[in-house]
């Protein structure tokens, strides 16, 4: 699977998706248009992360310190995770702002 | 009116477990400026007098996102043709649910769209009857549908939602479908449904006129296929293919009344918008009971749930779990019996007879439509 996203591209949640309860099964959904998915707590930990402002390296560096996980393995994970939802349009991606 | 039973049992009088429901369409009314020939309302349509007001609906949200309803369809009809659709639409998000509008795009102007952007509708789901104004006007029966849809794309995407278009093919159009992808991805949609005419209801009355060909429907495969490849990452393509060209049957609904159910715009509920026309079987109604009540425990809801009521084949198939037996509406059609195989997979002994009939009917030299109307007196 080719990656749809790099390490320095800021993923985010679009309007029309969003992270939520359902508060009837107990479980963390990720909810867009016509679909609903249930998350695991590590994808859960991933979404929740996303701000629309740092990048999915900076991500995996927080991640991989506060789990105390290899950076290389957590990046590898995100980085599949996120571009599986890239490819259902759940997860937008824009590129880091240019230095000036 | 007669008790619901005390235990969910099938139509054979097995015990069956419902689970809970994911998904909720909510046909809020039958009228419609346009008169598509596969419209997917049944031929008796309800009218006006007889729709659930607004305060109706919204209880019946509340109670929906009680019983595990995530995500609601609000459709019709032509969602738009009623005055309150704000108003409900602010009722389903209220209650929590995420809120998905299925339109035709006619009726609804600039300042409606931003109103129900204001009260929280979360998608815009736009159907395209054709591609350029000739085909869409004409299969749609509505003069001027293109640019008025044109327009209303606009809007959607000048505000913000996201946007699936949702093309129907058949057989006048089906050559058409690389166009429609194109669109799709002109509009800005994030997602476009091909789906192919499910010949029910109306699309049974032109069978004739919109069968596709055996040829068309593989092109459409190739078509659908190819686009996946190249659109990677900016577009979706969900794809209903025609059932009638396949092996074995789509698991219709995944599984009768397992994840989703219908309210029909007179507020009877339906595991599936066809139901209505298993003639035997009879509707609960949001006026007279909990929605609640009516999933666990209405005759309707639990005819088909789980397997003990199939017959062969699939009683003894290793895919019972995965089709379920197919469409119980096609069975029904098709067989004259709800509980059959559903005669579209290869399994059926009324397969041949399908294939054969699809084939002629894809094989006539006609074009002439019947268009959807309501019966006059409405």
């Amino acid at each position: 699977m080719d990656p749809l996203i790099a390490p320095e591209d800021i993923p985010y949640l679009p309007r029309g998706v969003r992270l939520e309860d359902d508060r009837v099964r107990g479980i963390r959904v990720l909810q867009a248009p016509e679909r609903a998915m249930q998350l695991d707590a590590i994808g859960d930990a991933i979404l929740s992360e996303l701000d629309g402002e740092r990048s999915m390296a900076a991500i995996a560096s927080d991640l991989a310190t506060r789990y105390q996980a290899p950076e290389d393995q957590i990046t590898g994970d995100i980085r599949d995770f996120l571009t599986g939802l890239i490819e259902r349009r759940m997860v937008f991606v824009k590129s880091p702002p240019k230095e000036t | 009116m007669k008790d619901l039973p005390a235990q969910p049992r099938d139509l054979d009088g097995n015990p069956v477990a419902p689970g809970l429901p994911m998904a909720m369409l909510a046909e809020i009314t039958h009228r419609c400026p346009l008169s598509c020939p596969y419209c997917s309302n049944p031929v008796e349509l309800t009218r006006a007098q007889a729709e659930l007001p607004a305060e109706d609906w919204a209880r019946v949200f509340r109670e929906a996102a009680d019983l595990g309803v995530l995500q609601v369809h609000i459709s019709g009809g032509e969602p738009g043709a009623r005055r309150d659709l704000a108003q409900i639409a602010e009722s389903a998000r209220a209650a929590g649910l995420y809120v998905n509008l299925i339109t035709s795009g006619i009726g609804i102007t600039r300042q409606r769209l931003e109103e129900l952007d204001s009260k929280g509708v979360d998608h815009v789901q736009l159907s395209l009857q054709g591609i350029r104004p000739d085909m869409a006007d004409r299969i749609s029966g509505h003069p001027g549908s293109w640019d008025k849809k044109m327009g209303f794309a606009g809007w959607v995407t000048e505000i913000g939602f996201p946007l699936t278009i949702n093309a129907v093919v058949h057989r006048q159009n089906m050559e058409r479908l690389p166009d429609m992808i194109e669109l799709a991805e002109t509009l800005g949609a994030r997602r476009i449904e091909v789906a192919t005419v499910q010949f029910h209801g109306w699309a049974d009355l032109n069978r004739k006129a919109l069968m596709p060909t055996r040829e068309q429907a593989a092109f459409a495969r190739q078509v659908v296929n190819d686009a996946r490849i190249r659109l990677r990452g900016r577009m979706v393509i969900d794809y209903v293919p025609a059932d009638h060209h396949a092996v074995y049957p789509k698991a219709c609904m995944g599984g009768w009344g397992s994840t989703g159910l219908n309210v029909a715009p007179d507020g009877s509920v339906l595991p599936c918008h066809a139901a209505g026309s298993i003639g035997w079987m009879r509707f609960e109604n949001v006026r007279d009971r909990s929605l609640s009540d009516i999933w666990h425990l209405s005759e309707a809801f639990n005819a088909f749930r789980g397997t003990g009521w199939m017959t062969e084949p699939c009683r003894s198939c290793e895919r019972k779990n995965m089709d379920f037996g197919g469409c119980r509406c096609q069975a029904m059609a098709i067989a004259g019996d709800a509980r059959a195989t559903d005669p579209v997979c290869s399994k059926s002994p009324l397969h041949a007879q399908v294939v054969a009939r699809a084939e002629e009917d894809a094989g006539a030299d006609t074009a002439e439509l019947i268009y959807r109307r309501m019966k006059k007196g409405g």
